[in-house]
């Protein structure tokens, strides 16, 4: 039962197969077995797992089971949980446990969600490779040579293992979509503003938002009912209607425009990825779809503007992180510049404290005009470029990754790394919602080939149609139904 | 727009973010560098008369009466500090 969808395995707790506790049991014991060098989890929260799948077991028996009820999931480690660490991948907040609960993480239980517990992730999500972690790298459960994406790596890794039926990720510039891609599982990073950020620990607040990883477009529909809603603790969540996901699930593709930006078609790309998302393309056709070019003119710019911005948000955010109210600090300060500086300089990693300058450096007086403010008015073309293609196309579709998952270790250089995000990052700053799915592997054995994702874009809040267009492609393929063999730490 | 060593030093002082040594700078002098080269395609843009985006649904933050709608709960937020007494936070001695 440890790859079935949460769709299927509703139905079995439903039916009486297996109780939530077994379940549960069951997951808990892959993670013990398998994890060790997979890594996935930063922390297991076994008791309090055990004791939410009797809760839900009994909630049940009385009749008064919901959709999602007695269901596992993992949660990355950015969301705040109330008496369970959440540390964000960081030195820095290694021993910080929450005051509170994110308003995701008080929906799930709401709705009888059991939390396995909180996923490994790239210091404070900023990284494409989980690699940043102070808790070390994620495997990919492919081929444990090569990396699981970034920075939501930890929980797109699970789902893949079988050791967690889906997973809370959150996106900045690609850290659903891409690790969703890398572990060929399906990620949803929804529009800005469907997703109350609350208890989400802030890296870029404008770009930021959370959306759920899992098996399938049905799964993603289920989960994202659930979390997704107006939220009066996070001003930037949109007051608006949610509506029933699974009802769009189905309607037919007779007729639906597919735009390919020839951008997302370029140098750079793939032959192995570039055959995979034309024959997924094809798919499309045979489903009704009619498939035209189109042009995102300012596509080369979303890289450059993304590394002003983000790491200008982050740089504001992160300077809450002083050593005094809560997180690392220094042993015996002499004075408290001495305590915020060497708090800082202990607390964050190097990719953080490269943001953190970058942000600095360009908000400060006499660079501000040409960097920052520069930026978002690229932004603003950007944005545009998405908007004129939707006047035309209904969805837009390509990689979400110029290459399948690369090897651990093997981009050294940021700006390289930050290039991966290429077809990702430029989704964020226009606020638009896209999804991951999984549409064939490349390479050949003795590994099990890499996965490689099908990014499907859409208009702001046209999730419903997103999960629609996903899952119709779901029932016509079965590349999401593909799982790596288990491989037992030695 | 090049950065100097001197740039990466006052960022790292406005940011109360620690350097260990001149090599730790250099390093960082070295890949803010490459970082900033690459952002710097954005300097051939023509961008006049375009207003900066700031938020990606192009509308401003909700506002809500300003009434007092929180309790105080100092005692739970406190829990996780390195160091408090009498509900004060504690730091080093800052007036001699």
């Amino acid at each position: 039962m440890h790859h079935m969808t949460l769709t299927e395995l509703a139905r079995g707790l439903e039916a009486g197969d297996f109780s939530s506790r077994e379940l549960t049991t069951s997951l808990l014991d892959r993670i013990e077995r398998l994890d060790g060098d997979i890594n996935s989890f930063v922390t297991v929260t076994r008791d309090q797992a055990l004791t939410a799948a009797d809760a839900a077991d009994q909630a049940r028996a009385k009749g008064e089971s919901r959709p999602l009820t007695g269901l596992p999931l993992a949660i990355k480690d950015i969301f705040c949980t109330q008496g369970i660490r959440t540390s964000c991948g960081s030195k820095m907040l290694d021993n910080f446990q929450a005051p509170y609960n994110a308003t995701v993480v008080e929906k799930l239980q709401a709705a009888g969600m059991i939390s396995l517990g909180k996923t490994n992730m790239d210091e404070f999500a900023m990284g494409s490779s989980n690699e940043n972690s102070f808790y070390g790298p994620v495997k990919n459960p492919w081929d444990r040579t090569a990396v699981p994406g970034g920075s939501s790596g930890g929980s797109a890794a699970a789902i893949a293992a079988g050791l967690a039926p889906a997973a809370l990720g959150t996106d900045t510039g690609g850290s659903i979509r891409q690790p969703a891609a890398f572990c060929g599982i399906t990620g949803l990073k929804p529009t800005y503003g469907r997703v109350s950020r609350y208890g989400m620990v802030a890296f870029a607040s404008s770009l930021d938002q959370g959306g759920p990883m899992a098996r399938s477009a049905e799964d993603c529909a289920h989960l994202l009912g659930a979390i997704a809603g107006h939220d009066l603790r996070d001003s930037t969540s949109v007051a608006r209607v949610v509506p029933d996901y699974l009802a769009e699930l189905d309607a037919p593709l007779d007729g639906l425009k597919i735009g390919l930006p020839k951008e997302y078609f370029g140098d750079g790309l793939d032959a192995e990825v570039e055959s995979a998302i034309r024959e997924a393309i094809r798919v499309y056709e045979s489903l009704g779809a009619k498939v035209c070019e189109v042009s995102l003119p300012h596509t080369h710019l979303a890289v450059p503007a993304y590394y002003v911005i983000a790491p200008a948000e982050a740089s504001s955010n992160l300077s809450r992180y002083d050593g005094v109210r809560f997180g690392h600090r220094c042993e015996n300060p002499v004075d408290l510049e001495d305590l915020y500086k060497r708090s800082r300089a202990e607390g964050f990693g190097d990719e953080v404290k490269r943001r953190i300058l970058i942000g600095t450096h360009t908000l400060s007086e006499g660079f501000f005009d040409a960097y920052y403010r520069k930026a978002q008015q690229v932004r603003r073309l950007i944005r545009q470029d998405f908007l004129d293609a939707f006047e035309e196309v209904d969805v837009l579709m390509g990689p979400a990754a110029p290459t399948p998952a690369f090897d651990l270790g093997a981009k050294k250089d940021p700006v390289s790394m930050y290039l991966q995000d290429i077809y990702t990052i430029a989704i964020n700053l226009a606020g638009i919602p896209g999804i991951s799915v999984p549409a064939g592997f490349a390479g050949k054995r003795p590994t099990e080939g890499r996965p490689i994702g099908l990014q499907i874009l859409g208009q702001h809040f046209a999730e419903g149609q997103l999960l629609n267009v996903a899952h119709k492609f779901q029932q016509a393929t079965d590349w999401h139904r593909r799982h790596p063999t288990d491989q037992e730490t030695t | 727009m090049a950065i100097e060593h001197a740039d990466v030093l006052r960022a790292a002082h406005l940011a109360r973010l620690g350097l260990n040594s001149d090599a730790e700078a250099a390093g960082y002098v070295d890949d803010l560098t490459r970082i900033l080269e690459m952002v710097d395609r954005l300097q051939a843009v023509d961008t006049d008369g375009i207003a900066p985006l700031s938020h990606p649904l192009d509308t401003t933050q909700r506002l809500r009466p300003d009434e007092v709608t929180e309790t105080n709960q100092r005692d739970a937020f406190q829990a996780c500090a390195p160091e408090t007494a009498d509900g004060l936070y504690l730091v080093p001695r800052v007036v001699e």
